[in-house]
């Protein structure tokens, strides 16, 4: 290393000091401990007594552990698919030449800028069984067939879909990327297609879908852990819906107890830090399985399609 | 440049001074806001008007016992941690609150001595382990609500509320009214889930027990039993889907749509805090207060009490200056005859409209009191039957394990020996877990020779 090279690094590692401190202090440290916690039985103030592989243990056992990962999975498994083909469809709608596409785009992006929690309230009242605008625009329909809208948040059966429902009106961020990344594909390749004979069907399938196949795996793959850590929507509609003082617990019948709220609730009001450590581990290799099966699966499209 | 010796006078004085003479300064962390926060500033000022030792800041803080928690484990909690009753034992367990006993030692009594100021249900909440750990705050005693006008619109007697559980269920389904075309329900004499905070509550009134001889008695106490299967009766007797249906329409229970206010709902029961809220959203509302109806034959004025608590987190820095604040609000002046002479809790719980934990009440507070039913409301406190949360460290667990078993039971998904079975073994499971923790700290052994009640 020259002189001027090393003078380079002194003057990188200076400028980048307090981020590297930061990064070490508030991030680093924390995971290396929360591993060791994970072998504790650790509630925060008294000492961790180490206790090797119980809480994993425990967590095999633990019905509540499998039931909020079984919530979480159908939570993600269906608001991740719908949610991408929800934005992916918005940005080619929004990417077509019409009058006061700006303000198209700036409507369909602006809920995605509200708070959770005002957009949660709105969303109580749209799943109100009784009152909410859901139910007013199918119970007409319905009460054709002799039926009636459920009560959605209150139904065991119903909350998690209104979940998913609800995770579909913030896809305003995911649109605006696969906005770029449509504005990205060259206009030849369809001119091309199109003196072929190709349908508009077949445009997208070979034509845009191969070139912003990276786009739509960053999205699905980040909606992937956002859907794995979803914790603020539930807790806020399982606590207003069901209005018994304990949001912890994904009422009604634990059908909205995501696997957030579980590690919430076992960190931060049953204080066994040690156990919830164990949890966030096991999250983290779940999140980090299917989101490299994401991306091997999104890798093997592409060449596919290409 | 160098100060010179005039101007370093005066800075040294201010250096010197705060640590002779300057007040301390308290601070105290409380969940309460709107008229419950001014309430308190009220008798903030009054402390610290009343002595020039220590002032007491009051932040209004939101999640107080999480954030009591965080700040305790990172060594700077404040000095006075305002928690819900529910957080003793599990806090305390947690080593995360500093025991009161040497506090009131200093002040020439025994904990007994202490506690015995207090009516027992009140008693009982503060201390946990033998030790004393929390100060009452605000007290609050469940009595049984209802709606005058629709008690005459039912042809009962609006001056006569139900005496025992029979009666009860007997008023419940001549209040109980639907639409004659569909059927649907517009308005029930009860609903167990209305407003649903205290499910547990159901089991010790019909004589469960949640927790005996040192063993979880969910479901084992066949009393527990019955009271789910009580609580199961109205779905049954409603129809499920018009329970669902029904309830959709109610507002938070905090609201003009609440289910008592808008006449959905003929009785519910709710705490000595809900005259307020009846005031706030549905004056003039023609409601009545009493005692639970008779569920176990000669346990008469059955209640339940709760209160939210001054603790002392471990570790804060004006440990002995927060316990003066926690004993100005723990006592009162006996001989007040005016609102100026009313001290601590009396001063408090007059401006919240609340009863006092304390068993002596001064003339005024007793005759000026502005909640007007605050007789019952006292007696219902008094009672020896009144009966408060389990004091056991696995509370927060026991309690969702209950709100699981409710919502199961009540929703027909399960029968009340399935759900309560479910939770009796998972129960066992946190229980025999529990017990294993605090052996591994050195815990267990003073803490196993108090049962919880």
């Amino acid at each position: 290393m020259t002189r001027t090279e090393k003078k380079q690094l002194r003057a990188g590692l200076a400028f980048t000091s307090l981020w590297v401190v930061g990064l070490a202090a508030f991030t680093a440290y924390p995971v290396v401990a929360s591993l060791y916690y994970s072998f504790c039985d650790y509630s925060i103030l008294k000492s961790p007594v180490w206790c090797g592989l119980e809480n994993y243990q425990q967590l095999v056992h633990d019905g509540l552990f499998w039931k909020s990962l079984r919530n979480t999975l159908f939570y993600a498994g269906l608001s991740v698919p719908l949610g991408t083909a929800m934005a992916l469809g918005l940005a080619m709608l929004l990417n077509c030449e019409t009058r006061g596409r700006s303000l198209y785009r700036l409507l369909f992006f602006m809920p995605s800028i509200v708070p959770v929690v005002a957009s949660a309230m709105l969303w109580l009242w749209i799943f109100n069984g009784e009152y909410g605008l859901m139910n007013g625009f199918l119970n007409p329909i319905l009460g054709l067939f002799g039926l009636h809208g459920p009560a959605w948040l209150a139904d065991p059966s119903w909350s998690k879909p209104a979940l998913v429902i609800m995770s579909l009106w913030g896809t305003g961020n995911a649109m605006v990327i696969y906005l770029a990344g449509l504005q990205n594909v060259p206009h030849e390749l369809y001119e091309a297609a199109e003196i072929d004979g190709a349908s508009a069907w077949q445009r997208f399938r070979h034509v845009t879908l191969p070139t912003i196949a990276p786009v739509v795996a960053f999205n699905a793959i980040m909606a992937l852990i956002g859907a794995m850590q979803l914790f603020a929507q539930a807790y806020i509609m399982s606590e207003a819906a069901n209005g018994n003082g304990n949001a912890s617990d994904g009422n009604p019948e634990r059908s909205t107890l995501l696997y957030s709220i579980y590690l919430f609730s076992t960190a931060f009001q049953d204080i066994r830090m040690g156990y919830a450590s164990a949890m966030a581990y096991i999250l983290f290799l779940i999140t980090a399985a299917l989101t490299w099966m994401a991306a091997r699966l999104s890798r093997s499209r592409t060449e596919d399609a290409l | 440049m160098i100060p010179r010796p005039k101007t370093c006078l005066p800075l040294l004085w201010a250096l010197v001074l705060p640590a002779s003479g300057a007040p301390v300064h308290v601070t105290y962390w409380e969940k309460w806001v709107g008229f419950e926060g001014q309430a308190i500033q009220a008798v903030i000022d009054r402390f610290n008007a009343s002595q020039d030792r220590i002032v007491v800041d009051y932040y209004a803080t939101s999640s107080v016992d999480r954030k009591t928690l965080v700040a305790t484990a990172g060594g700077d909690p404040p000095d006075i941690a305002g928690l819900h009753e529910q957080n003793i034992a599990t806090f305390a367990d947690a080593e995360a609150l500093e025991p009161l006993d040497r506090f009131i030692r200093a002040e020439g009594m025994s904990n007994e001595q202490w506690l015995a100021r207090y009516y027992p249900v009140y008693a009982g909440i503060c201390s946990h382990g033998g030790h004393v750990y929390a100060g009452i705050s605000t007290p609050a005693v469940m009595a049984l609500y209802w709606n005058k006008t629709l008690f005459r619109e039912a042809g009962l007697d609006p001056e006569k509320p139900p005496r025992t559980l029979a009666e009860f269920n007997a008023y419940s389904r001549r209040l109980t009214r639907r639409d004659p075309a569909t059927g649907r329900l517009t308005q029930v004499g009860f609903l167990p889930q209305d407003p649903g905070w205290w499910p547990w509550i159901f089991c010790r009134w019909f004589g469960g027990n949640l927790y005996s001889d040192r063993r979880i008695t969910f479901a084992t106490d066949p009393r527990n039993v019955e009271a789910f299967a009580w609580i199961r009766s109205f779905t049954e007797s409603y129809g499920l889907d018009n329970v669902k249906r029904l309830a959709s329409e109610f507002g938070p229970w905090a609201s003009p749509s609440a289910p008592f206010f808008t006449g959905k709902i003929a009785m519910v029961f709710q705490g000595v805090f809900y005259d307020n809220y009846i005031h706030q959203y549905k004056p003039g509302l023609d409601y009545g207060v009493g005692p639970w109806p008779e569920a176990v034959p000669g346990v008469d004025d059955f209640a339940m009490a709760e209160a939210d608590v001054l603790t002392i987190p471990r570790g804060a820095k004006h440990a002995r200056e927060a316990w003066e604040f926690i004993k100005y609000v723990n006592s009162s002046n006996p001989n007040a005859r005016s609102r100026e002479e009313l001290e601590g809790a009396e001063l408090l719980d007059l401006l919240q409209v609340k009863i006092s934990p304390l068993k002596v009440w001064s003339p005024f507070f007793t005759d000026h009191n502005p909640h007007p039913h605050i007789a019952m409301m006292r007696r219902l406190a008094s009672s020896r039957h009144a009966t408060s949360v389990p004091d056991m460290g696995i509370w927060q667990e026991y309690y969702r394990e209950v709100i699981s078993s409710f919502d199961r039971v009540r929703l027909l998904d399960a029968t009340p020996e399935e759900a309560l079975g479910y939770s009796q073994a998972r129960l066992d499971a946190s229980w025999e877990r529990y017990r294993r923790s605090l052996e591994r700290h050195g815990q267990w052994a003073a803490l196993g020779e108090t049962s919880p009640p």
